[in-house]
């Protein structure tokens, strides 16, 4: 067996989180990217669209992001489709993190007074101009605190993609655990490390939030 | 020569039948006050006139243009119809000079420079030159309202309409609203205005239209209509407000 | 090719786990939504001190994945002497889980209760814990109840975790069958749809039980 010291267990540990940090960042751009592709499909108002975001949001909303991975993972390279631990969380997460997102940002949209579009229209507005002047500017606005709000979860998403294997810092916090055997310090530290990755993010969402409150 | 004509217009809310053949014809320079209690369809009509609502039955034309709830047709109809909401529906992300310039610029296309000097004038008008950078909500409500009426005007609209703009007001600040609007009606912008301000419909109107479950009950001169209304729903009407 | 039939015989083992899950979830949803009840309580009316614990209670929490959570109720306690089962480790963890994110939710609704609630209660003689269970806590929850209720939904889903520490819910079943036939995305597929069914099926029973509980908006 080999020793590890605490600055061993440190060190491996914070080398994890730069996965952890990398496979964050590539599913909330992921599921930014599909979030806003949706919004955008969902605001065109064509009914057989909306009923369809609608059930892709129910499916990722309403089923464990485990599960969802594990059909990523196993279930797709069952149906011949090779995919990498590290291709199976991104793709997992950006759908989890698509489907809550649209439906924030939805919320976001729909607290615009009717009046806005109304007005927008009674100026002879065009629907692209109404989202590009008068929507966006103000749903941006409402709709930053819960975003970064959500990244938190997010970033705590990315724990899940351990159990399939890819090498982060849970994976890598079980792995020193069934080398060392001392399971108390190292989930402690892993939990602090994610807590210094989150709790800023918490934090500035609030604090976005309180700054937006006031601003009304 | 019309510049607003409805033909037999009918509307429905599903099974509601909101407006039961309104055959209505205003002519350029006309300041028209509608009445009635709430529920007879007077805000529905005027939306119908600006394409806000779809009508079901009949034909509405705005200087000899038909109206629909089309998008592009909507365009064009913004040009020659403005509107003026009850909760003023500024946009709270611009400012006051904002707010009045946007539709010259992306939907006329006037230049910035053309687009700030309308809206400059247009803001001394209805005697705000001053808020030219302030956001609307460090206005009172009645300096909100004679914002969104710069912002109508600065389309130079045909025809304005109105829909109980000073409903949402504290009763201090009517006042210069109206006084803004009989100011308009002197320069002959024709007004359509749904209204519970009976003295300003009597003074500055020169028609009254008074609607009741859906028509057109009685309509003609303000003066006479309201000094001498002929239904006995017109005349239960004017007792409960006056 | 996908072959469904082939889970079939099967069945006792997901429905076995599907148990397991559905219990876990009753249990800790009351447990959880209590701690929470208990907290926000705490973090609304307390002193600055109780504020405090609890806040750092909530944020430690709302700030760490479940999974590690999990882990170190697990792993991490027996090694300071306190040794449990799986099933009571998830259990402890679940509830710990929902507990915090529940207080968060359940003090915003306290939060929006006017003062004057409040007031008049104190003015009719009414002690404290009288004005919170028959004035303060009824509206207040109203307010908060679909956020309160989707929460209690996600951790039900995120209970699918616990099956790494072997309880034997349906995640654990879903593994053991794909193991032993290899048919893993049929088991995967049909589990997830199980957890679909099971989190459609507790929105039904929340919103039935708020129709009861909230009953006072509807009667005459």
């Amino acid at each position: 067996m080999i020793e590890f010291s605490n600055y061993d267990i440190l060190r491996n540990l914070l080398f994890a989180t730069q996965w952890t940090i990398l496979l964050s960042l590539a599913a909330f751009i992921g599921g930014t990217t599909v979030a806003l592709t949706l919004t955008a499909l969902r605001l065109t108002r064509n009914p057989t669209i909306q009923r369809i975001v609608k059930v892709y949001v129910e499916l990722f909303q309403g089923t464990p992001l485990l599960m969802q991975m594990f059909l990523c993972f196993f279930g797709l390279s069952m149906l011949g489709y090779e995919i990498s631990a590290w291709g199976a969380a991104i793709l997992s997460l950006t759908f989890f993190t698509s489907a809550f997102l649209v439906e924030i940002w939805r919320g976001c949209i729909d607290t615009l007074p009717k009046g806005q579009w109304e007005a927008s229209r009674c100026l002879g507005l065009s629907f692209l101009q109404t989202l590009r002047f008068i929507i966006l500017p103000q749903a941006i606005r409402v709709a930053t605190a819960p975003t970064v709000g959500f990244s938190v979860q997010v970033i705590k998403g990315t724990a899940l993609a351990s159990v399939i294997g890819f090498v982060e810092l849970t994976k890598v916090g079980t792995m020193l655990n069934n080398a060392t055997f001392e399971p108390f310090k190292i989930f402690t530290l892993v939990a602090l490390i994610y807590f210094v990755l989150c709790y800023p993010l918490s934090l500035y969402s609030k604090h976005l939030e309180k700054k937006f409150n006031v601003s009304r | 020569m019309s510049l607003v004509n409805l033909h037999q217009v009918h509307k429905y809310y599903g099974d509601h039948h909101v407006l039961k053949g309104i055959d209505l014809d205003i002519k350029a320079g006309e300041v028209v006050s509608i009445i009635g209690k709430s529920g007879s369809g007077k805000s529905t009509l005027l939306r119908c006139i600006n394409g806000l609502e779809q009508y079901q039955q009949g034909g509405i034309t705005v200087d000899g243009k038909e109206v629909t709830t089309d998008d592009i047709q909507m365009r064009r109809l913004a040009l020659s119809v403005g509107m003026i909401f009850q909760n003023f529906n500024l946009f709270p992300h611009m400012t006051v000079g904002e707010n009045v310039m946007l539709a010259p610029t992306i939907v006329l296309k006037k230049s910035k420079a053309e687009a700030e000097a309308t809206a400059r004038a247009m803001l001394e008008k209805v005697g705000l030159a001053e808020k030219f950078d302030s956001f609307p909500e460090k206005l009172s409500g009645g300096q909100q309202q004679r914002v969104a009426i710069a912002r109508a005007l600065a389309m130079s609209p045909k025809v304005l309409l109105c829909d109980e703009i000073t409903s949402a007001l504290d009763p201090e600040l009517v006042g210069e609203v109206l006084k803004v609007l009989e100011q308009l009606a002197k320069e002959g912008i024709t007004l359509v205005l749904v209204t519970h301000e009976m003295n300003f419909a009597r003074d500055v109107g020169s028609r009254v239209v008074f609607m009741h479950q859906g028509k057109v009950w009685e309509q003609g001169d303000s003066k006479t209509l309201l000094s001498n209304p002929q239904t006995d729903e017109l005349k239960q009407f004017i007792g409960a407000v006056l | 090719m996908l072959y469904f039939s082939d889970l079939l015989q099967y069945s006792d083992v997901f429905l076995s786990g599907l148990k397991t899950t559905v219990e876990l979830t009753v249990l800790t949803t009351i447990l959880g939504v209590a701690l929470g009840t208990v907290c926000a309580t705490v973090r609304q009316y307390g002193n600055r001190a109780s504020q405090r614990v609890v806040s750092v209670y909530v944020e430690l929490i709302r700030n760490t994945p479940f999974i590690v959570q999990l882990f170190f109720i697990f792993f991490g306690l027996p090694a300071l002497g306190m040794m449990l089962s799986p099933w009571q480790a998830s259990m402890i963890a679940l509830t710990i889980n929902l507990g915090a994110y529940s207080a968060e939710i359940i003090r915003a609704g306290l939060a929006s209760i006017s003062k004057g609630q409040m007031e008049a209660a104190k003015v009719l003689g009414l002690n404290f814990r009288q004005t919170l269970t028959r004035v303060i806590f009824i509206p207040a929850f109203e307010k908060i109840y679909p956020a309160l209720t989707s929460q209690c939904i996600i951790v039900m889903l995120g209970s699918a975790v616990i099956s790494q520490i072997s309880v034997q819910d349906l995640t654990y079943a879903a593994n053991l069958v794909q193991s032993r036939n290899f048919r893993a995305f049929e088991s995967y597929f049909v589990t997830a749809l199980m957890y679909l069914g099971l989190s459609i099926l507790l929105r039904f029973a929340f919103n039935a039980l708020g129709k009861r509980l909230f009953a006072y908006r509807t009667a005459n």
